[in-house]
């Protein structure tokens, strides 16, 4: 009993690990090695069904945020930001010129030149579904093409311009029951981990770059608010949307019982190993799975993945606002695009 | 001319074997009829049963997936009608596997001058790199799809008839399953009121006989099915039959050749294959040998199956068997090999090349049906009844400038089985493709994909020109 108890107190990841270790290490049971293609599909299509869910988090929070009183200018500087740190500024102003809140949205969602729509991730995810369609239970290839067809009726019909939140939660919706159907119905072979390898290390990713939108709308970095420093109204507005946005706004108040602080709320969605969509959640189910399917060359890969998982296991707030939080995810993207990059290379498209 | 109906004798009376299936459509409102179609075509768009249209678009507008039109009303062929049938399929496909064999080795038949040497070994489907090498069991046709008509003889009763035979890469099966799985589920009272064949373990023969083809010293064979690709018009039946089977759908750019052994490249390393259900045509499949420019192939396949460490199905080579210049010898090589005689017909066939046959086609032009020897999908042909007389008069020409490139068969009046239309229940024509699987022994399910014509009068079923499905039940006793 009392062994159980000890066990029941280690961190989550911990026990976590302990049980991929005895799955992959100690299991009698042989498994069949999948088609490298066929995990590069699945890898994708998970990768953007969590992308499309992320876009769509990210324009849901700066439309609402969008209908408070605000400065016509502050009001720009939020859909400025969502297309600084998705990288979209110049290809936004070559396409449409000024800067549109309606404009942004359309060209997030629907615009087929936009490689990072909503309707283009879509499209990717089922297309990469239809390609491996075969290794899909039937509910997970009937979930995402009718997740396709559906986005398209409803665009066709007008439903950005009617609702823009209702399509958000839409398309949030649909993202989860993708993950649900997967989780509920897939046999957790390697074509399951694959998958979820994509959705983690993208949401990694969409996480990170949340986060910093900030630094994209003012240009400012971050150091940490410092003691007696009262946090502005309009950044309280500001911070408590980016935690709705990752559907975080209750969990903060329950971990926290405080008021909204940034360094809080950075550390909530760093550090917090129980928040399912903080960087080291994401890092956690990265390395596990990565474990699960370990494969000869992917020993510097995986290395790296716990190095980086590491980082975010010991690491504290104040340390990662001393260096500036714009600067701290810089850098973490940078390295979960080097793993992106390393995975490819050893699982997905092997020479 | 008058048509064999596979549901009436005449208006009034109906065929013994459709008597429970009329009384019940009877008994179904319009409305229902109409909302269960609505409900199959939403069912196969969200199941992405799907095929694409070279150079079209789908309803979106963006894409080439289209659907295949499903027909409500099933095909009902009798228990003993279908006895005698497969009796002769298994026949003609035993038999032009011998063909397969003889002509790659000793060519006793053309020696003993039963078919001409010249259209064999002068045909582009003629794989002179076939010629020595022995595949297990002598087998080459692995999966045949053997297309059946059925006319009309002046005494009102109906003839089965062999359209064609399609031995190198033949599709549609996925659609004869999915058929049934549809009827089953929008009609299961239908089920209950008859005694239908079931046709569900087809990928289960399948992969047996996969199995068994597998190269002697192989234990545990590993085989996978080839696509060309999720662009390719069967790619929906490619990855259904692979998931059915549990094997993998691979494409050429995941296997490899090393040593004269094919691999796959997976997310462990490269596993060896041992059979490779093949869904793509010869000319791709290796560029060391046939087209230099294909991605769809294996480099050194070839070499590898000529070492016999890798099984092919089908064999490469086998569309000289298919080839129409063939075809109307088949019934020669039956007697020929087996010393019996045909289960089933041959049309009728006049072969361009012989010059009294090519005479009585430029005769009789607008009668016949003119097929090109080397076409497939309903390509490339004249159907002159139903073409203008300019049609008539510039086919003509192609057929003087090339006679040896075409046969000529009388206008079939193919039968008919009624069918849903925008204006109610109408006749349109019906062919029908059984599956033959050769391995140890010669298998097959009860059935076939039914194919019909829906545009009223037209006798072209193809998928890629219109064409719709129907389910086919083959009645048990």
């Amino acid at each position: 009993m009392l062994n159980e108890r000890i066990e029941q107190r280690l961190p989550s990841h911990l026990v976590e690990d302990e049980r991929l270790g005895r799955l992959t290490g100690g299991s009698l049971m042989e498994t069949k090695p999948m088609l490298s293609r066929t995990a590069d599909h699945l890898f994708w299509m998970a990768r953007y069904m969590e992308r499309a869910e992320n876009t769509a988090r990210l324009l849901d929070v700066n439309y609402q945020t969008s209908l408070l009183p605000q400065s016509a200018e502050s009001a720009l500087s939020g859909w400025r930001g969502l297309l600084s740190i998705s990288e979209l500024t110049d290809d936004f102003s070559r396409r449409y010129g000024e800067l549109d809140a309606r404009q942004v949205m359309a060209f997030m969602v629907s615009d087929a030149s936009n490689p990072s729509s909503i309707l283009n991730c879509l499209r990717a995810a089922r297309e990469n579904a239809r390609a491996v369609r075969g290794t899909l239970t039937t509910e997970v290839w009937e979930t995402t093409n009718q997740t396709w067809l559906e986005f398209n009726r409803l665009i066709k019909s007008g439903a950005l311009a009617k609702d823009p939140g209702e399509l958000f939660e839409w398309v949030k919706f649909r993202s989860h029951l993708s993950r649900g159907v997967t989780l509920g119905t897939m046999l957790q072979d390697e074509a399951f981990h694959f998958q979820r390898i994509g959705t983690f290390l993208e949401r990694a990713d969409n996480t990170a770059r949340l986060l910093d939108v900030k630094f994209h709308a003012r240009n400012t970095e971050f150091f940490g608010s410092g003691l007696g420093n009262e946090i502005k109204e309009v950044d309280f507005y500001h911070w408590s949307s980016l935690l709705r946005s990752v559907s975080a706004f209750e969990v903060y108040r329950k971990v926290y019982r405080n008021v909204i602080r940034p360094e809080k709320v950075a550390e909530l969605l760093i550090l917090r190993a129980e928040m399912p969509r903080s960087l080291v959640f994401c890092m956690n189910e990265v390395v596990g799975n990565l474990m699960a399917v370990a494969n000869d060359h992917s020993h510097e890969t995986l290395r790296r993945a716990g190095r980086l998982r590491a980082d975010l296991q010991f690491g504290r707030t104040d340390e990662i606002l001393a260096t500036g939080l714009h600067a701290y995810l810089t850098q973490f993207l940078d390295r979960v695009s080097d793993l992106g990059y390393g995975i490819s290379r050893d699982f997905l498209m092997p020479a | 001319m008058r048509f064999f109906d596979e549901m009436h004798v005449s208006s009034a009376q109906v065929r013994d074997h459709y008597l429970t299936y009329d009384r019940w459509l009877g008994r179904q409102p319009r409305e229902t009829m109409q909302s269960r179609r609505e409900e199959a075509e939403m069912i196969f768009r969200r199941v992405g049963i799907t095929f694409a249209v070279y150079g079209d678009k789908d309803e979106s507008g963006d894409g080439t997936e289209r659907l295949i039109p499903f027909d409500l009303i099933p095909r009902i062929i009798p228990a003993g009608e279908w006895r005698e049938m497969e009796k002769g399929l298994k026949q003609r496909v035993t038999a032009l596997n011998m063909f397969l064999q003889d002509v790659y080795h000793d060519q006793e038949i053309l020696k003993a001058g039963v078919i001409p040497s010249e259209p064999v070994l002068n045909n582009a489907q003629f794989r002179k790199e076939m010629m020595g090498l022995n595949v297990p069991g002598g087998i080459y046709s692995i999966i045949s799809g053997i297309d059946i008509v059925r006319a009309c003889n002046p005494d009102g009763s109906g003839t089965y008839y062999v359209l064609e035979d399609n031995l190198r890469v033949p599709s549609g099966v996925s659609y004869m399953l999915e058929n049934r799985k549809m009827m089953m589920r929008l009609f299961p009272e239908l089920f209950a009121e008859h005694r239908v064949a079931p046709v569900a373990h087809y990928p289960d023969l399948l992969l047996d006989t996969l199995r068994a083809m597998a190269p002697a010293a192989v234990n545990e064979p590993t085989a996978v099915v080839l696509t060309p690709g999720m662009y390719n018009s069967a790619y929906f039946e490619h990855a259904f039959l692979a998931q059915q089977m549990g094997i993998e759908l691979v494409e050429g750019q995941d296997l490899f050749v090393k040593d004269d052994f094919v691999y796959m490249r997976t997310t462990r390393g490269p596993q060896r294959v041992d059979v490779i259900y093949r869904r793509v045509d010869d000319d791709f499949m290796d560029p060391e040998v046939f087209r230099k420019d294909s991605t769809l192939g294996v480099a050194g396949l070839l070499r590898a199956y000529r070492a016999g460490n890798v099984t092919l199905a089908n064999a490469f080579g086998t569309g000289i068997a298919d080839d129409k210049s063939i075809y109307p010898y088949v019934p020669k090589m039956i007697e020929f090999y087996l010393g019996e005689k045909p289960i089933l017909q041959n049309v009728p066939t006049y072969i361009c090349r012989e010059k009294a046959d090519l005479q009585y086609t430029l005769d009789h032009l607008a009668e016949l049906v003119v097929k090109e020897v080397h076409g497939a999908g309903g390509y490339g042909m004249l159907v002159g009844p139903a073409a203008t007389k300019a049609e008539v008069e510039a086919f003509r020409q192609v057929l003087i400038a090339n006679p040896t490139n075409y046969i000529a068969q009388p206008t079939l009046s193919l039968s008919t089985c009624p069918t849903f239309v925008e204006s109610g229940i109408a006749p349109r024509h019906i062919d029908l493709r059984p599956f033959v699987l050769s391995g140890k022994t010669v298998q097959m399910v009860p059935g076939g994909l039914t194919r019909v014509a829906l545009k009223e009068g037209s006798l072209v079923v193809n998928s890629s020109q219109g064409g719709g499905t129907k389910d086919t039940w083959v009645l048990e006793s």
